[in-house]
């Protein structure tokens, strides 16, 4: 089967459900990966991305449970937190000149008013005038929404307005209602994750999409989840990148095993595939690894995250990197997986594209 | 590019330059399948033990070794030997590995009479002392190193570990570890113990400060060992750990004597100068095509995590090394992912593998 869909995809056409689960299936690994890379580079060429960004989480107090978190906390449970305004300000304050992007995701809050987030956003930029907003999950965007009473057309406009650049992609875990029920029962559905991002795009926000993998969702689950993205995508065009999320056992009520590496380099070699209209796949480095996401670049994925600085969610459910990469060391993973490194900003713009040095090794 | 051609080093060391990696991993693979076409990725249980890490070698890669005037400097005790052999034999291990620094106190009665005690007391693989030990050991006690094997063996020394290779290039040696034994020695060593039936693995450290060059010369170096002795049963490619180490906190003058064909920046930073993924599989998957003539490349899960360890099974590794029931060298720099025997199981089960214990000589003791 792998040489129709091979020919397909040479062809530029599109793939079927179907011809995806038969890919995940498919044990010729080293085939798949070069026809990721030929989609990969017929988009962006030889080049990856970096960011130069940060992470900030302004609380860990979230009125969900789900069952993969190991992050989440209960108000006044031991290791909760909140940030006020001025604490994250100064963590912006400590940010390397060089930072392009703030990256903010929180959990649900009971008692934060929806205007905390609007301050939070307005104080950044007025700030930090130069550095993008890529803030929120459609989960939190719909929380605000219903604390707000605005509708989540209204809701998302504020925090335009208030200066907010573009949406996160987290909280799409798997989209399959039986998955997902067992994964995180009181979060959004797939189908609201999906209004959510729909909406946003019709407002002018773009946004990101991902995938919470490797748990007990099946092949068949993930196809559902990126042709369901897909089909979004030829709607709308609003989606950046896709990121599949590798899933971390540690901490967390669900446990289980770490996916793979040859799963986690099929599942971004397949995500190529099939989100052919997505212009840009992301290999997170603080899930996959840093070492597992220099190979994806192999594999189709064109775009390894930033610098992050202080990442506290993975980190929380046993991630086994380190909380930050350096640019240089992002610049060194690139170069000798022999990709040509472009710095960028929230949009893909590129800032500094680095010299391609064939150094071999 | 047949399997059955023997590749050159001209040939070696343009794929190690200019190929495409999943080209060459996927070659690297169908020569896995067909020399292991059962499907099964072996293991084995064993432990590190460390009797010394006093070393008068003082490598610049290395972060175990202590002075002999050290508040940290140990010689292990008889008492804790036993207790470590205990522990590792009821965990089902069948190997223990016994390395350590080139002690100048201990002379050969010391390694014979440890050998004596531990075969009176188990039934246990020893799989110990690297070449420069051997060495180290030969030339104090004023031996030839075919006479100091022979008594090694006499005492209960079952096979030799393919450690102390590094790159076997004088011109790197002569930078990393201008004290350790050079090059010739160690190959020496290795053709002695074949030639007295003691087999042995064979390592290489790269990512320091080697050319591509020089690791071509060391696969080439090793397969013409292997073609006269065939005592090789595993080739192990590693890559350096700079953490802790002192080449590592001298990296720009050891920078500049690197090729000034490539000059690279100098910086502080020891992430950057190791191997990266990339190159590991590169070099991972070169080593399976160059060494026709020897039957297992382990994966280092110890350097590359588990991840990349299962990556590795599809760029020409079969064989997950052990499962390290203790480790100190390379936790000394700074790395140290702990794995136990059913982590690798699982992940030998999840890349597709039949999981299978081994014996030190590649027998199979238990399929999972």
């Amino acid at each position: 089967m792998i040489e129709t869909i091979e020919q397909k995809i040479i062809a530029g056409e599109r793939i079927t459900f179907e011809e995806a689960v038969a890919l995940f299936q498919d044990d010729d690994i080293h085939t798949l990966g070069k026809l990721a890379t030929s989609v990969a580079e017929k988009k962006n060429g030889n080049r990856a991305y970096f960011i130069q960004n940060r992470h900030i989480n302004p609380t860990n107090i979230c009125v969900n449970r789900c069952r993969f978190c190991a992050f989440s906390r209960s108000k006044g449970e031991k290791g909760a937190f909140e940030l006020s305004i001025d604490e994250i300000s100064r963590k912006m304050e400590l940010s390397p000149e060089g930072l392009r992007e703030v990256h903010i995701v929180g959990g649900l809050h009971p008692d934060r008013a929806f205007g905390y987030y609007l301050s939070l956003l307005r104080m950044i930029k007025k700030h930090f005038p130069h550095i993008h907003i890529k803030a929120f999950t459609a989960v939190e965007v719909d929380y605000f929404s219903r604390i707000s009473n605005l509708g989540l057309r209204d809701t998302l406009l504020s925090l335009k307005d208030s200066g907010l650049d573009a949406m996160t992609g987290g909280g799409a875990e798997i989209f399959a209602g039986n998955i997902r029920e067992r994964l995180c029962p009181e979060k959004i559905t797939g189908e609201r994750w999906l209004e959510v991002h729909k909406t946003a795009h019709l407002c002018g926000i773009k946004t990101n999409a991902t995938m919470l993998y490797g748990h007990f969702e099946s092949y068949g689950d993930r196809i559902d989840h990126l042709v369901r993205l897909r089909k979004l995508q030829d709607l709308t065009g609003g989606f950046q990148a896709f990121i599949p999320l590798s899933y971390h056992p540690k901490n967390t009520d669900m446990g289980g095993r770490y996916p793979s590496g040859i799963d986690d380099l099929k599942t971004i070699a397949i995500s190529r595939l099939v989100l052919d209209n997505f212009p840009h796949i992301k290999a997170y480095w603080v899930m996959l690894g840093e070492k597992l996401s220099q190979v994806a670049l192999l594999f189709g994925a064109d775009d390894i995250d930033g610098t992050v600085i202080e990442e506290k969610i993975t980190h929380a459910a046993g991630a086994m990197t380190g909380e930050g990469l350096t640019k240089e060391q992002m610049i060194n993973l690139i170069r000798k997986a022999g990709k040509i490194p472009v710095e960028r900003d929230a949009f893909y713009k590129a800032v500094t594209v680095y010299g391609c040095r064939n150094e071999n090794r | 590019m047949g399997v059955e051609m023997r590749i050159d080093k001209k040939t070696a060391l343009n794929l190690l330059r200019n190929s495409d990696l999943l080209e060459l991993g996927k070659t690297a693979d169908g020569i896995r399948k067909d020399l292991h076409p059962d499907g099964i990725v072996t293991f084995i249980v064993d432990r590190n033990i460390n009797y010394t890490n006093v070393c008068i070698n003082k490598c610049r890669f290395c972060a175990f070794y202590r002075d002999p005037d050290s508040p940290e400097a140990y010689i292990l005790k008889e008492e804790q030997l036993f207790e470590k052999i205990r522990e590792t034999i009821h965990q089902g291990g069948t190997q223990i590995l016994i390395q350590g620094g080139l002690h100048p106190a201990l002379d050969l009665s010391f390694y014979t009479e440890m050998l004596k005690s531990i075969k009176k007391r188990f039934d246990i693989n020893v799989h110990g002392f690297s070449p420069p030990e051997i060495s180290y050991i030969a030339g104090k006690s004023g031996l030839t190193l075919r006479e100091t094997l022979l008594i090694l063996k006499d005492a209960g020394l079952d096979s030799i570990p393919g450690g102390g290779a590094e790159i076997l290039s004088d011109r790197v040696r002569a930078v990393l570890s201008p004290k350790k034994i050079r090059s010739s020695e160690w190959l020496e060593v290795m053709e002695e113990a074949h030639g007295v039936g003691i087999k042995s693995t064979a390592t290489m450290m790269f990512g320091s400060i080697e050319g591509e060059e020089d690791i071509v010369e060391h696969l080439d170096a090793i397969r013409t060992l292997q073609d006269r002795t065939g005592g090789f049963t595993a080739f192990i490619p590693w890559s350096f750990q700079p953490g802790n180490t002192e080449i590592a906190k001298q990296e720009p003058e050891v920078r500049s004597q690197k090729s000034d064909k490539n000059p690279q920046p100098a910086t502080r930073n020891p992430q950057l100068i190791t191997a990266t993924a990339v190159d590991y599989l590169r070099i991972l998957s070169l080593s399976r095509l160059y060494l026709d003539n020897i039957r297992n490349i382990q994966a280092s899960w110890v350097t590359q995590g588990l991840k990349m360890a299962q990556a590795a099974l599809r760029f020409g590794a079969n064989d997950f090394g052990s499962t390290m029931i203790e480790e100190n060298v390379v936790k000394a720099a700074g790395v140290s992912y702990r794995v136990t025997r059913e982590d690798i199981i699982n992940s030998i089960r999840q890349t597709g593998f039949r999981p299978a214990q081994r014996d030190t000589h590649y027998n199979i003791i238990k399929y999972f």
